[in-house]
């Protein structure tokens, strides 16, 4: 197999298993697992297999181009420590697949559950194998989100929900801060390329960033591995099913986090930031996360802790920027996956078969299930590092390193003191945890008679114990080659010589393992009345817990301090923040132009047109009229807007612009009849009172202030820009294209349909969500109470009638208006047909879809005006809705055309047809997408209007209602 | 002329800046439509103003100076339909509100 496909087979199996996955029905539990098993051997066959390539070339490389110009290409490179990852990552996804079958209940949706897992593991395999930075990020936070889902996976429990939310908080700060640091590493070194950026130590150690790119990626590295001040999101991550736990917190996800730092070992490590960073923390994790752990009463909560502290061992090795530390790292990143990876088994195990995870209600198991206890006891004397175990060798080099002097100090003093009092700790926790769970009282009043589980689900724990045990007596022979290549692919040349060997001697490393022991052990039997019954979590240090800190934090920063700012900032009225708006768009306008000074020749009166000049006097005079009278003169208000919009129509008309000018027109009718519409359902406002008080004055005063600066304002500018010189415009390649390429002379059309059809296809849609929203929204539409009852008009004509002994009801109204109604009948088909020779001559001479539109839906308008809604409603079907969608698909449908022909979408095409009678006419797809602008704006106007008209019929059905409640 | 034109869009735009920063919702509505009068003609404005201009192409070799800038037309002419569009949606939200809130006062609420 080439060496892209099985790179890339390695981390796409794991997605496609998960999609499969997703669709599986809920109860197919085996399915799931045979899947996940077949899909998590599949990678881990692929693993083994490439081995032998990867001694004899080094790393495995895939490269292929993705967006090239920004450096980002989708890189796969696999050296002997990504191997080592991917081993982990596949042989215990595989071990944590085979367990879940019997862990999860039949009640829980195991879709979701295998889904996320194998997600999970697809995105943890892109982090070990990325050659491209960018792309590491990028599975990184992929690692968080599945994580955060998996946390999460029992989400009806508050608990899972907030260690959920909590990790993925911290992991994915970590993960915001990775991609900072990426950005400037590839800045510093101008490729994102592992492989360059891994050769360019030098570079980045040497420049003046490289203290904020290196806090950068501790910050990712210590929230993702749970290092101290970032530990506290991993007890709570707990709350996760076990095999997740297993999975995720031992042997994976917080595992990326010190793989961070191992992987860019060479090139951070080995200066004094990086040891006193890493190394405190590390420390600090180390002997803090084994004391902590000691007082966990939750068998879960002691083994995140003591892998809070296992992780920071590790995280201190590498701070030492010795390659010796480095290698006990790296074996001790291998050796805590096997026996932290078991013992989470073990836990469940435990909490599966007797219904609790208490150690203060657990004891005695071991009659119960001596297989599994025998299992964990190994796993614990691992984890406690007793001799014949892998643990024991790791924690012997790592002694070995911690009283070797790296950089004078406090810390490298420090160090053998803390890797002693650490590892004491670990002895009493691994001591608590065993003798806590298998041996003293038996148990009483457990939730299950507890009893040996099947034996699949014990053997994911015996495999690993049995490695443990392997590695442990025979380092040399089994793990040593591939330790070797892992180490080697991480330090290079610079791979030091190591032994492996169980018996150096009589040494001192030696002997502060035999203190540990002891001391540990000592420890132990001193707090074991007061563990019997204690609380939850450390003395002292139980008030002053991480996740009290950081839900602090949270509730002070998202709730506390946003209240305060929009409380101190922000209002919900609708008139200061108008104010706002238009005041910082005055200072915008005016800023550059008092700062750079707007030279404009002075106005030559002389040139005025007098005609021209009243019918602006007419238009000024209508729009002050309008704002003067639109309180309390509603219909004065409309009359006089009406009045400034034929005046700018006749400007448009003025100005060479005839199709804007009927455009307008056309608008400025349905615009009234909308609003006229609409005045019915508002409120009387009779009382002229108002404005005496001195507040109301001052604020009117101001607002004045600000409508007159508005108005000179826009008047400065539209005069600066009336009187400068044109420069050259896109407009005239449009003329001199409009027939030539659009087929049309009518150039304001040929560009709203050929040549910028795609905008207006954009602006169709618009007009086409606009109406179905008024329509939506006036469907559940709820007149306010003194609007139900008949106009007074309504009322006053009804009473006449009833006076009169000759008149029946309605009959005033219904003679109302009588000829125009009458006129406006007859002619419902001229306007139809005045429609279609607007829309037909459009192409050539002003007109086109959108004002054939208008006309249309005015046709419609008027005999609603004509005959009252009842009378149209019941003998015309208008179908608006679906005029709407027909418009829509046609103008889709010609501009996909384009596409069957082979040209890009909306191109249009022309030709002259010769056609009987009328002869050569001109014939463009064009002209088809506009009729499809033309239905569309014929469904748009004609729905908003009739649905608002439809709406006096709603009285009838509100007064009922209003009788019925009362 | 321009002189005229520019303090028409003036006129049109202070009228209409007034009236949205008045609490009736049918204040601001007429006020967005004067403003929008004023936008449109501005927009129109900027491919400057030509009179007796020739609006349709003639037959024959086309000279651009010849005729009035069409693509500030076209951008207008879509706003002009965009904006009875606005409108609409601004006026049934208006009565709607009005109808769940009781008031026409822009905040849904008298303010006192």
């Amino acid at each position: 197999m080439p060496e892209g496909t099985l790179l890339a087979l390695m981390i796409a199996l794991p997605f496609v298993g998960s999609f499969i996955a997703a669709f599986l029905p809920s109860n197919a539990r085996n399915s799931e697992a045979w899947l996940a098993a077949f899909v998590t051997l599949g990678v881990l066959a692929l693993t083994l297999a490439s081995y032998p390539r990867i001694v004899a070339s080094g790393a495995l490389r895939s490269h292929i181009e993705w967006l090239p110009s920004l450096g980002l290409d989708f890189q796969l490179r696999m050296d002997g420590f990504a191997w080592m990852f991917a081993l982990l990552i596949s042989g215990i996804g595989f071990l944590v697949v085979v367990y879940a079958r019997y862990y999860m209940s039949p009640k829980d949706p195991v879709p979701r559950f295998y889904s996320f897992l194998l997600a999970f593991m697809g995105a943890m395999m892109g982090v070990v194998l990325s050659g491209n930075l960018i792309l590491l990020v990028v599975f990184w936070e992929a690692t968080s989100i599945f994580s955060f889902l998996l946390i999460g996976y029992w989400h009806h429990n508050a608990e899972a929900r907030n260690g959920a939310r909590m990790a993925l908080t911290t992991t994915g700060l970590g993960g915001l801060a990775l991609v900072v640091a990426v950005l400037l590493i590839g800045h510093i070194v101008g490729s994102y390329d592992l492989d360059t950026v891994l050769a360019a130590g030098e570079i980045i150690r040497d420049h003046e960033l490289y203290v904020p790119i290196l806090v950068l990626v501790l910050l990712a590295a210590f929230t993702k591995s749970a290092q101290f001040p970032f530990h506290f999101w991993l007890p709570n991550a707990m709350a996760a099913p076990t095999p997740v736990s297993a999975f995720l917190h031992s042997a994976t996800m917080v595992k990326a986090g010190v793989f961070l730092l191992a992987r860019f070992w060479p090139v951070f490590a080995g200066t004094p930031e990086w040891f006193w960073l890493v190394g405190s923390a590390g420390m600090a994790s180390m002997v803090l996360g084994a004391f902590f752990a000691i007082y966990q009463q939750d068998i879960k909560g002691l083994l995140a802790y003591s892998t809070i502290s296992h992780l920071g061992l590790i995280t201190l090795l590498l701070s030492l920027g010795s390659p010796l530390g480095a290698v006990a790292a790296i074996f001790h990143m291998m050796n805590h996956a096997t026996f932290k990876a078991s013992l989470f088994m073990a836990a469940g195990i435990i909490d599966h078969e007797t219904g609790t995870r208490d150690l203060r209600k657990l004891g005695g198991l071991f009659h119960a299930m001596p297989i599994t206890a025998s299992l964990a006891m190994v796993a614990s004397a691992a984890m406690a590092g007793v001799p014949l175990l892998n643990g024991f060798l790791s924690k012997e080099m790592f002694f070995a390193e911690a009283i070797e002097t790296h950089a004078v100090s406090w810390l490298d003093t420090a160090a053998p003191y803390a890797a002693v009092l650490g590892s004491a700790f670990a002895v009493s926790y691994s001591v608590r945890f065993i003798a806590g769970v298998f041996f003293g009282k038996p148990a009483e009043e457990l939730p299950h008679e507890p009893h040996e589980p099947p034996f699949l689900m014990r053997f994911p724990i015996l495999f690993l114990v049995a490695i443990c045990l392997v590695v442990g007596i025979f380092p040399g022979a089994t793990i040593g080659p591939y330790l070797h290549t892992a180490v080697q692919a991480v330090l290079g040349e610079g791979t030091p010589e190591y032994s492996l060997a169980i018996w150096h001697g009589l040494t001192l490393p030696l002997l502060m393992s035999g203190i540990a022991i002891v001391a540990g052990l000592a420890f132990y039997m001193i707090w074991r009345p007061y563990l019997a019954t204690s609380e939850e979590g450390p003395p002292l240090f139980r008030r002053l817990n991480g996740q009290r800190i950081f839900d602090q934090v949270l509730v002070t920063l998202s709730w506390r301090w946003a209240r305060a700012l929009e409380r101190f900032l922000g209002t919900r009225k609708l008139q200061p923040q108008l104010r706002l708006v238009v005041l910082i768009t005055l200072v915008a306008a005016a800023w550059p132009v008092l700062r750079l000074g707007l030279a404009s020749p002075l106005p030559d009166l002389a040139a005025i047109d007098p005609v021209f000049a009243a019918l602006w006097a007419v238009g000024i005079l209508c729009a002050v009229g309008a704002a003067w009278q639109a309180k309390y003169h509603r219909l004065v208000a409309l009359i006089l807007v009406g009045g400034a919009g034929l005046v700018t129509s006749l400007t448009f008309i003025w100005f060479s612009a005839p199709d804007l000018g009927l455009t307008q027109l056309l608008v400025e009718i349905v615009t009234t009849v909308l609003l006229l519409l609409g005045l019915r359902w508002l409120p009387k406002r009779v009382n002229f009172e108002e404005g005496t008080v001195l507040g109301a004055r001052l604020s009117r005063a101001r607002d004045a202030l600000i409508a007159i600066a508005a108005g000179l304002g826009t008047t400065f500018i539209a005069y600066a820009v009336i009187v400068r010189e044109a420069p050259g415009s896109i407009g005239d390649f449009f003329l001199s294209n409009a027939y030539s390429q659009g087929g049309g002379r009518n150039v304001v059309n040929v560009i709203l349909v050929d040549f910028r059809g795609f905008d207006t296809f954009g602006e169709i849609t618009v007009l086409g969500i606009v109406g179905i929203t008024v329509f939506a929204l006036l469907r559940r539409f709820r007149p306010a109470a003194d609007t139900i009852e008949r106009p007074e008009q309504q009322r006053d004509q009804l009473a006449f009638d009833e006076a009169r002994a000759d008149r029946s009801e309605t009959d005033t109204v219904s003679d109302y208006l009588f000829v125009p109604s009458v006129t406006m009948q007859w002619l419902f088909p001229f306007f139809i047909l005045f429609a279609a020779y607007l829309f037909l001559r459009g192409h050539d001479l002003p007109g086109g879809g959108f004002v054939a539109g208008i006309t249309m839906a005015t046709a419609f308008l008027l005999q609603y005006l004509a005959a009252g809604t009842r009378y149209v409603e019941d003998r015309l079907k208008v179908l608006p809705v679906n005029w709407i969608g027909l418009g829509l698909l046609t103008a889709a449908a010609v501009g996909c055309g384009s596409w069957i022909l082979g040209y890009p979408f909306l191109t249009s095409h022309f030709q002259y047809v010769e056609l009987p009678v009328i002869g050569k006419v001109p014939a463009a797809t064009a002209l088809l997408f506009d009729l499809g602008v033309y239905a569309l704006v014929v469904g748009a106007m004609v729905l908003m209007l009739i649905a608002l008209a439809h709406q006096s019929t709603r009285r009838l059905r509100a007064a009922k209602t209003a009788e019925e409640s009362a | 002329m321009d002189l005229i034109l520019a303090i028409g869009i003036g006129a049109l735009v202070g009228s209409g800046v007034w009236l949205i920063l008045r609490p009736r919702t049918y204040q601001v509505i007429i006020g967005l439509s004067l403003i929008a009068y004023g936008v449109n003609l501005f927009i129109f404005s900027i491919g400057r103003l030509r009179m007796n201009a020739a609006p349709v192409l003639a037959e024959g070799p086309i000279n651009p100076a010849d005729y009035a800038d069409p693509t500030p037309q076209a951008l207008v002419l879509t706003a002009i339909v965009i904006g009875f569009a606005t409108t609409a949606l601004f006026l049934v939200v208006l009565l709607v509100a009005r109808g769940l809130t009781g008031s026409d006062h822009v905040d849904g609420r008298e303010s006192n």
